[in-house]
């Protein structure tokens, strides 16, 4: 073993790092805006809007991201639409996020009791009253850990953008494996440069919810 | 340059068999050490339950491609030898769902109430035929939705595998693709088998769901 040699090529880690923490954090924010104008469709959408979701999340759950990002990344340009590796790949994470996501927001819509939202309604709330202060907070805080550790797979899920060459992380590791030929050492390193990241990110997570989500609840 | 043919989806769907042998084997070596891992990650000492946390916590915390790649070339580091690559992707595919299954099945196993040991130790059964005949049981059926949307997971895991040149389903779709310039076709029929297989899994899974809040 000899982690010396990979010393030379920090730029190339610490970049591979930025451009993996761009593409969680795009995807990440496409996601949840997929998810939720997604859950509101699925509640309030008509017949045929409403199945058009359920096999878009049907098709996207139940198929290797992989996949998906081969069908975006070497499809559209035969429609005339040629993406760059990095766009191409923020577009499938986006699409793979987006689908989980509206599961997430779903249910945490579901978990509010018909009963919480009339009585919103008998103190004289509007609609939009209700869902901002009855509805939102305690839904949010019932699918917190949910959406935590999906973002926790995405993050990790952002490793298949190597395939495309999208110069993330994982891309990166794979150029300094072919400068190098130190496969094992490289990988050893990129592996705990996730591992640092996802911990990271939990402790983030856990801040933010202890501070967000404050107020007791009577189970 | 030829189109997709008959015999491309013939190859896809032998390729599939080697995708069904990664299932197979991850789970038949996961399966075991994830039961250990649940375990010793409820156990009474301490030290165990650590063990097993940073097990779980490590195996969760790297990318699926990360493990892959870590044993296809770390085997022949830390053993000396040159592993076949069926071994050392087994080895990745096992420790993962090892990782995620113990997961599962620690959540099940906490899911049931203290009191129901308690109940056990008062009927004066050893503490592993409390957990034999009644936490065992009931923490299999509070777990058996996750555990069949995790086989989902996995099946759609195993396409990783084509990376370190295995040939399953994902791989053979590379190759028909590159023979026959027709990516939109070879990848949605690899797309379909891929729906194909997890589909019944999720369908199912989801029954098993709706059945078991019925049942509580």
């Amino acid at each position: 073993m000899n982690f010396q040699q990979l010393w030379r090529y920090q730029d190339q880690l610490v970049e591979g790092t930025l451009i993996t923490l761009a593409l969680t954090l795009i995807a990440a924010c496409a996601g949840l805006v997929i998810g939720l104008l997604g859950a509101a469709l699925l509640r309030s959408g008509s017949r045929p809007v409403r199945l058009a979701i359920r096999s878009y999340i049907e098709i996207i759950r139940n198929t290797p991201s992989l996949i998906q990002i081969f069908l975006i990344f070497f499809v559209l340009p035969s429609f005339g639409l040629k993406l760059p590796a990095f766009e191409a790949a923020a577009v499938a994470l986006s699409l793979y996020f987006g689908a989980y996501a509206i599961e997430i927001v779903r249910a945490g819509l579901e978990s509010i009791p018909p009963s919480q939202i009339e009585a919103g309604q008998c103190l004289g709330l509007t609609r939009w009253q209700v869902f901002r202060h009855v509805v939102l907070p305690p839904a949010l805080r019932n699918v917190y850990p949910a959406f935590t550790s999906q973002f926790t797979l995405l993050l990790l899920g952002t490793s298949l953008a190597s395939q495309v060459a999208a110069g993330e992380l994982f891309h990166a590791g794979s150029f300094i494996e072919s400068r190098t030929y130190r496969s094992f050492e490289v990988y050893a390193v990129i592996c705990a440069i996730y591992f640092a990241m996802v911990m990271a990110f939990k402790a983030v997570f856990a801040a933010i919810g202890l501070l967000t989500f404050r107020w007791p609840v009577r189970r | 340059m030829r189109s997709f043919s008959l015999i491309d989806l013939v190859s896809l769907v032998y390729a599939l068999q080697w995708t069904v042998l990664l299932v197979l084997l991850a789970l038949a070596f996961g399966a075991p050490l994830a039961l250990l891992l649940a375990t010793a990650r409820t156990s009474r000492f301490a030290a165990l339950r650590w063990l097993a946390a940073a097990v779980i916590q490590l195996i969760q915390g790297v990318p699926l491609l990360g493990l892959l790649f870590f044993f296809y070339f770390g085997m022949p580091v830390f053993l000396d030898l040159q592993v076949p690559a069926l071994v050392a992707v087994g080895i990745a595919y096992t420790l993962y769902t090892a990782g995620f299954l113990g997961d599962i099945w620690r959540g099940g196993i906490q899911a049931v109430k203290p009191a129901q040991w308690e109940a056990g130790a008062c009927l004066g059964l050893s503490s592993w035929q409390q957990f034999r005949h009644i936490i065992g049981p009931q923490a299999l059926r509070l777990s058996l939705p996750p555990t069949v949307g995790f086989l989902v997971q996995l099946i759609k895991g195993t396409s990783l595998a084509s990376i370190v040149g295995f040939v399953e389903l994902a791989r053979a779709g590379q190759v028909a693709s590159a023979a026959t310039f027709q990516p939109l076709l070879t990848y949605s029929v690899v797309a379909a088998i891929y729906f194909a297989l997890c589909l019944p899994l999720t369908l199912w899974s989801r029954s098993l769901e709706a059945r078991l809040n019925g049942a509580r």
